[in-house]
């Protein structure tokens, strides 16, 4: 059989478009060495019995493992620059983390605090906010959550609604957010408001309200992935401060969830594999028929192409990470991408790791729907695939 | 592998290409030359024409002859398989013999691996060899032969022995292909090309020395060309070339790599033409369609993904670290990729996509994809077989369980 498979992948070459070759394609030994200090952390600190009793909290995190995470490892601000009290590393070393975190399912702010809100400020705060704002959120000693969706349930900029009307000491705001992640417990609120009488984009802008603030409202939802909290926010004539200035603040937002996108991604493809090699491992040891079902072709090529579909979404969340880390110009587009790669993916391992399980993979005991749980919230959360593949082609300019 | 190395490797390979490359040279000459010098094939032992340099070189020699645009050893086709398992399993005198002329290109070889009744078990093949004094008789059917119409010389797995188990009774030989007892017929296939030889042996003869490894170890002798089939299909592009490239030896080398490439010419067409997607998009207007965007947003999602995770793995691979199972993928990712694509290029192309040939859009190339793309999850290996390979050497799921144990007399096939 002459076949040679280089020219049957030249076309697939052939396609590839992006320039930059200062992408990586590999983690440093440092970053490999930092994975490995989280993967140990939450190896001790989250395992799944950890996980249950913590999402059945209203809080919905042990407080003492935030701060270990904070003290010991700086978590919290590793991406925040030095001079605001982080650890001035970067957007791949909080995959990194995220990534981790999704594998070992942690309860914690960290999303909301590090991902969401924190990057909402460096990316829309003045030298001086960030001076003011950073230093609590990189040490862990306040979290804060960022308000963007509302009631709607839309993640696009044309549906927030929520009104900022100035007045002499700054913002009132008036409104509603919902799907909050960890609105509940944030001290800190960064809230996606429109100045009155604008549309779309036009208008928009960050503002940061202390939770504590008179006329917030703050209502835990009841989520299906009680690992991650989601809450309703009311706001009526609250206070706010605004974030930066307002011609940029719709530019701010997206970049926020750009980055959360990529974040998300990546904490997706931790987690699901979990799910694979939770999978892989119990083929190894059910028996059936007198053979261990990881025997049956069915059950081999079914693990075969679910190995595949992780590696190539963790190929795509890796990708993405390192291209916004360059500052590649292609990478807010690289963000829908990986958002929509791993989300199908995360539930569609999810799916099979229960049904490789058989029965007992849909019983509570098990900790499968653990994971599927957040492998269906996390398909919603930031905007469904289709939603992000049809961004996806608009940023292409198709 | 230190940096210094490199740079005098640099130095030693430019002063020679500066002394000894003249585009006015005839092909076969110039390469005779570096047969010679070693600088042909650096990374080959000093005493079989080469320099006997560590692989992580082979590249910059490579993008020194690029620089100024000098032109290699033959590569192309199955010749450097051929090599490698000579250099492997041979002896001085198949070596001596061999060697040299696959490199000038004076030679043309070919793969006789599989067969009608074993495909993708290959092991089971049934072509045989019996020893008749100095000469083995040949007889079987070999298929899926590229190039056999014009090589000269075959790599040959053939049955010696059907008392011994399967994978012991075979042995591998060199088979010389211009003789009577081989008829080479063109296999025609749906894509309506025929790249590929269906190769009939009646009592054809192989002289007893051009045996490779000793009689029964054909199996072993033949993983050593797979492994390096394999290892050629992980490898990355040659540099591309600079300098102006006028001269006698552009000439024979533009001849010969037309005559080598013929048979692939419709395959970037089974490998989907991802490539042509955006645009056939929007000059048909397709892209106006809210469910084509998603396809096509799906179709571009997988394929990136696709191509990163091979660059991923030669990241791993190029910083020394032990390679991750997205090593394993890149042939499984490629059936889905081209599948995907031909849906895409069907919804895009919309009735146009029932034509073919020189009318039908993009001059018959979509309808080239669409009737080319079912061969990728067969060829080098279907997807089945990957599945098997992924599960077990990957994953460690158990082995297929065997029936083709003893006396491969007794084993049932086709």
């Amino acid at each position: 059989m002459a076949e040679n498979l280089s020219q049957a992948m030249s076309a697939l070459d052939e396609s590839k478009s992006e320039p930059a070759r200062r992408i990586s394609f590999a983690f440093t030994d440092e970053q490999e060495q930092f994975r490995a200090a989280i993967r140990r952390f939450l190896q001790e600190k989250s395992p799944p019995s950890a996980v249950r009793r913590l999402m059945d909290t209203a809080e919905g995190y042990d407080p003492e493992i935030w701060r270990q995470l904070s003290n010991q490892l700086a978590l919290p601000g590793i991406h925040v620059p030095e001079q605001y009290g982080g650890a001035g590393f970067g957007i791949v070393e909080l995959c990194i983390a995220t990534e981790e975190m999704g594998r070992a399912l942690l309860c914690a702010p960290y999303f909301s605090t590090a991902v969401l809100a924190t990057n909402a400020i460096m990316n829309a705060g003045t030298k001086a906010q960030q001076a003011s704002l950073l230093p609590d959120l990189a040490s862990g000693a306040r979290l804060a959550a960022l308000a963007v969706t509302e009631p709607n349930g839309q993640w696009d900029l044309g549906s927030i609604e929520l009104v900022a009307t100035p007045v002499a000491e700054g913002f009132l705001l008036e409104g509603a957010k919902s799907y909050v992640v960890d609105g509940h417990v944030a001290d800190l609120l960064v809230v996606a408001g429109r100045i009155s009488g604008t549309t779309g984009g036009e208008g928009l802008a960050l503002f940061t309200v202390s939770a504590d603030s008179p006329g917030v409202d703050r209502r835990l939802l009841e989520s299906m992935d009680a690992t991650r909290k989601l809450a309703r926010i009311d706001f009526h004539s609250v206070p706010a401060q605004l974030l930066g200035d307002v011609k940029d603040g719709a530019k701010s937002l997206v970049r926020t969830l750009d980055q959360a996108a990529i974040a998300l991604a990546n904490e997706m493809v931790g987690g699901a594999q979990t799910l694979f090699d939770s999978a892989v491992n119990y083929t190894k040891l059910r028996v059936q028929f007198g053979r261990t079902i990881g025997s049956f072709q069915a059950i081999k090529h079914k693990c075969a192409d679910m190995l595949l579909e992780v590696e190539l979404a963790k190929s795509a969340a890796y990708y993405a990470a390192q291209a916004a880390a360059a500052d590649d110009p292609e990478w807010p587009a690289l963000a829908c991408l990986a958002k929509a790669a791993a989300s199908e993916m995360y539930l569609h391992i999810a799916a099979e790791c229960i049904q490789i399980h058989g029965g007992i993979g849909f019983t509570w005991d098990n900790d499968t729907h653990l994971w599927f749980k957040r492998a269906k919230s996390s398909e919603v959360f930031l905007g469904q695939p289709h939603y992000h593949r049809e961004l996806l082609l608009q940023r292409w300019g198709v | 592998m230190s940096k210094i190395n490199e740079a005098e490797v640099r130095a030693e390979i430019r002063t020679w290409l500066a002394a000894n490359w003249d585009a006015e040279m005839s092909l076969v000459a110039w390469r005779n030359k570096l047969v010679d010098s070693g600088w042909g094939m650096p990374q080959w032992p000093e005493t079989w024409y080469g320099r006997g340099l560590p692989l992580g070189l082979v590249r910059a020699v490579e993008e020194e002859f690029a620089r100024i645009g000098a032109v290699g050893v033959a590569k192309s086709g199955v010749r450097l398989l051929a090599a490698a398992t000579l250099l492997e399993h041979g002896t001085d005198r198949q070596k001596e013999k061999y060697l040299r002329r696959i490199l000038t290109g004076e030679d043309t070889w070919c793969q006789l691996f599989s067969e009608p009744g074993s495909g993708s078990d290959l092991a089971g093949a049934t072509t045989r060899a019996d020893l008749h004094g100095d000469y083995w008789l040949i007889n079987g059917q070999k298929v899926w032969t590229t190039s056999a119409h014009h090589a000269n010389h075959g790599l040959l797995l053939a049955r010696t022995d059907w008392d011994a188990p399967k994978h012991e009774g075979m042995s591998y030989f060199v088979i010389d292909i211009k003789q009577p007892g081989v008829d080479v017929q063109p296999l025609k296939q749906m894509n309506g090309h025929a790249s590929f030889n269906q190769v009939f042996f009646t009592d054809a003869q192989v002289p007893a020395e051009n045996l490779i490894g000793r009689v029964g170890e054909g199996w072993k002798v033949a993983m050593t060309t797979l492994a390096h089939e394999r290892r050629g299909a992980d490898g990355l592009n040659a540099p591309s070339r600079r300098g102006a490239r006028t001269g006698r030896i552009y000439v024979e080398e533009r001849k010969e790599l037309e005559t080598a490439n013929q048979p692939y010419k419709w395959y970037p067409q089974r490998a989907g033409r991802v490539d042509l997607v955006m645009d056939r998009a929007k000059e048909t207007g397709a892209n106006r369609d809210p469910h084509v965007r998603q396809e096509i947003a799906k179709l571009m999602i997988l394929a990136k993904s696709a191509e990163w995770t091979a660059r991923r793995a030669r990241a791993a691979q190029q910083q020394g670290r032990p390679q991750g199972p997205e090593g394993s993928l890149g042939k499984l990712a490629a059936s889905h990729v081209a599948r995907a694509a031909a849906h895409v290029h069907t919804l895009i192309t919309g009735a146009e996509a029932m034509l073919s040939g020189a009318g039908s859009p993009r001059d018959g190339i979509i309808a080239e994809i669409l009737v080319s793309v079912p061969a990728i999850s067969i060829a080098g290996g279907t997807d089945e077989i990957q599945r098997n390979i992924i599960a077990e050497r990957v994953l460690g799921l158990p082995k297929e369980p065997r029936f083709d144990t003893g006396p491969f007399r007794n084993v049932r096939r086709n």
